[in-house]
């Protein structure tokens, strides 16, 4: 049987018709991983005797006739910057090469409670500080469509696996991107949720006022799937809404929509085919009975800047944590590092368990939060981010969504920006404006450039997230 | 354009040590994006208040007590220190 195309909800019906078990899914899925990995390299760790005990369990419980979970023997991938208990987390990084998670993310124990099969952890760039998953200190993963090509990043393994038919859906994590914009370049759906939609309790944090996990999927009905497993609120992290926040109008129509088109996100450094297949879209929408306008959004022009100090400045306090001492690399731990005391055991510890993208991030927020600069950088690029907040709710007072680009190009070639950590930045430019803000947006399929898919990104008012993917599925039938 | 001493002053707040080539690169890189980020210095930002009401800020508080946790993830946590005693981490001398 050929599981690959099956969605979360044609599985859960296979399951209960008995038409295969959830062994066998799960089976065919450790044997995708196996003959796609040595072309891909999405994960960084598979964990087949857990995946498969998982499955019998599941199995179990279809003969007992018991009462299965929303996502029942639905075998998925977890980025590796979230804790799944017995699992090694290394985020990518050298620093946790042999951390081992003594618990579960909130997120996971939601997913397991519905019976998600976890087949593994996903590759990324280190700390979730990239754009290509090239920042990885294990491994490069390529993109399915073109393994010379990137598939994004920092949840880079989370879509190629994906995208490459070896797991049903991923996690992933979104700062300023890192879900929207590799899911774009894999060509598949990747939601970043409102900022408070889902717990982060158990995500290694990078810029805790704009991370956000969400899930990547062939489908937006998957992606609603899962999102609906995971959100809601957690003790453990006083962010955390309540479901009940998350607004959904189950009856909305294409027509009528009103669709908003900010000219920021259209201008200079957007590839002409990228433009092309969005207005596209755009123009379907239109003609089904959308009312497409312009909107405006000037204070994103500088969206990039501001993300920059903001991240990395949350960064350069949160990444203190890993000093040497309580897990992770220790430089005690190397005979010949000559540690004579704690501020050498910590400047030792990280000089050489970080990489040099992190570095260059922990340096630039230690820069602009340290005293005499604090006012110049971090005050004023929070200044910023208040126009960029204001511009988004002034735009959503005309509109029901924005529709943008997720990407100004498609996948690029691997080693292409790898030196150039500015043009880096850059393919970030259309999805960092919707972290500072906090609202949440996705990225979906809209058409190819050269055998390459090209993403839409459509912005929602906070909490609208379920209208998000509402919109999306009815554009994925257009 | 930071100066190298300045570079290497950050390195020390950021409890990192840096190689003679990674100050010399750190100084380019951080040289020409902080030349990028300057950009922000065109927006007038003189209007802004921070403080202003955000749709979520709401605040979710709970008491403040203890709340007991397993003693087998304690257990997992402290195993991957690199020295304990008992229940205590060990750390080298802090005053030198």
């Amino acid at each position: 049987m050929d599981f690959a195309k099956k969605t979360i909800k044609e599985i859960q019906d296979g399951l209960a018709k008995k038409e295969f078990s959830a062994l066998e899914l799960c089976d065919f899925y450790l044997s995708q991983i196996k003959q796609k990995e040595k072309g891909i390299d999405a994960f960084l760790q598979v964990d087949v005797g857990g995946a498969k005990k998982q499955a019998q369990i599941i199995d179990d419980k279809i003969v007992k006739g018991e009462k299965l979970g929303s996502l029942a023997g639905v075998p998925c991938a977890i980025k590796d910057a979230i804790l799944v208990e017995g699992l090694n987390c290394t985020s990518g990084s050298k620093i946790l090469e042999n951390y081992k998670a003594p618990y579960n993310a909130t997120c996971i124990d939601r997913l397991k409670a519905q019976g998600a099969i976890i087949l593994g952890k996903t590759n990324m760039d280190e700390f979730a500080m990239g754009s290509s998953t090239e920042h990885s200190a294990f491994k490069i993963t390529k993109n399915p469509h073109n393994l010379s090509k990137v598939p994004g990043g920092s949840s880079g393994g989370s879509g190629a696996c994906v995208a490459g038919g070896e797991a049903v859906f991923a996690l992933g994590s979104d700062t300023g991107g890192s879900i929207r914009q590799p899911a774009s370049f894999c060509g598949i759906v990747g939601l970043k949720p409102s900022y408070g939609a889902v717990s982060r309790y158990g995500l290694i944090a990078y810029a805790s006022s704009l991370d956000q996990i969400g899930p990547m999927a062939k489908t937006a009905q998957d992606c609603e799937d899962v999102f609906k497993t995971i959100i809601g609120s957690d003790e453990k992290d006083a962010t955390s809404f309540p479901k009940d926040k998350i607004i959904q109008n189950l009856d909305l129509k294409i027509q009528g929509l009103k669709i908003g088109v900010p000219k920021e996100f259209f201008g200079k450094g957007l590839e002409p085919k990228t433009k092309e297949v969005i207005e596209s879209v755009i123009k379907k929408l239109e003609k089904a009975g959308s009312e497409v306008m312009d909107v405006s959004l000037p204070a994103c022009s500088f969206a990039l800047e501001c993300y920059y100090i903001i991240a990395t400045s949350q960064a350069s306090a949160n990444l203190a944590r890993f000093d040497g001492v309580r897990y992770g690399y220790s430089g005690i731990k190397n005979q010949e590092s000559g540690i004579k005391n704690l501020f050498e055991v910590y400047s030792k510890t990280r000089g050489k368990g970080f990489g040099d993208e992190v570095k260059r991030r922990i340096m630039l927020g230690t820069f602009a939060l340290s005293s005499g600069y604090y006012d110049a950088y971090y005050l004023k690029a929070k200044r910023v981010q208040a126009l960029i907040k204001q511009d988004f709710q002034k735009a959503f007072k005309k509109v029901d969504f924005i529709l943008t680009p997720t990407s100004p190009f498609p996948a690029f070639n691997i080693g292409e920006k790898i030196d150039d950590p500015l043009k880096m930045y850059l393919s970030d430019i259309y999805t960092v404006p919707i972290n500072l803000a906090g609202v949440p947006a996705l990225s979906m399929p809209a058409g190819m450039d050269n055998g390459l898919p090209v993403g839409l990104q459509i912005i929602g008012k906070h909490f609208s997230d379920l209208n998000i993917l509402q919109l999306a599925k009815l554009i994925e039938k257009l | 354009m930071l100066s190298k001493e300045e570079v290497i002053n950050i390195a020390k707040l950021a409890r990192l040590e840096l190689t003679e080539k990674e100050i010399e690169k750190m100084q380019k890189d951080l040289g020409s994006i902080l030349d990028y980020i300057d950009q922000l210095n065109k927006v007038d930002v003189s209007s802004v208040e921070l403080e202003s009401k955000d749709v979520i800020s709401e605040n979710f508080l709970r008491e403040d007590v203890v709340i007991s946790q397993n003693p087998e993830t304690i257990k997992k946590m402290l195993n991957q220190a690199p020295g304990i005693e008992g229940t205590h981490i060990k750390v080298k001398e802090i005053l030198t």
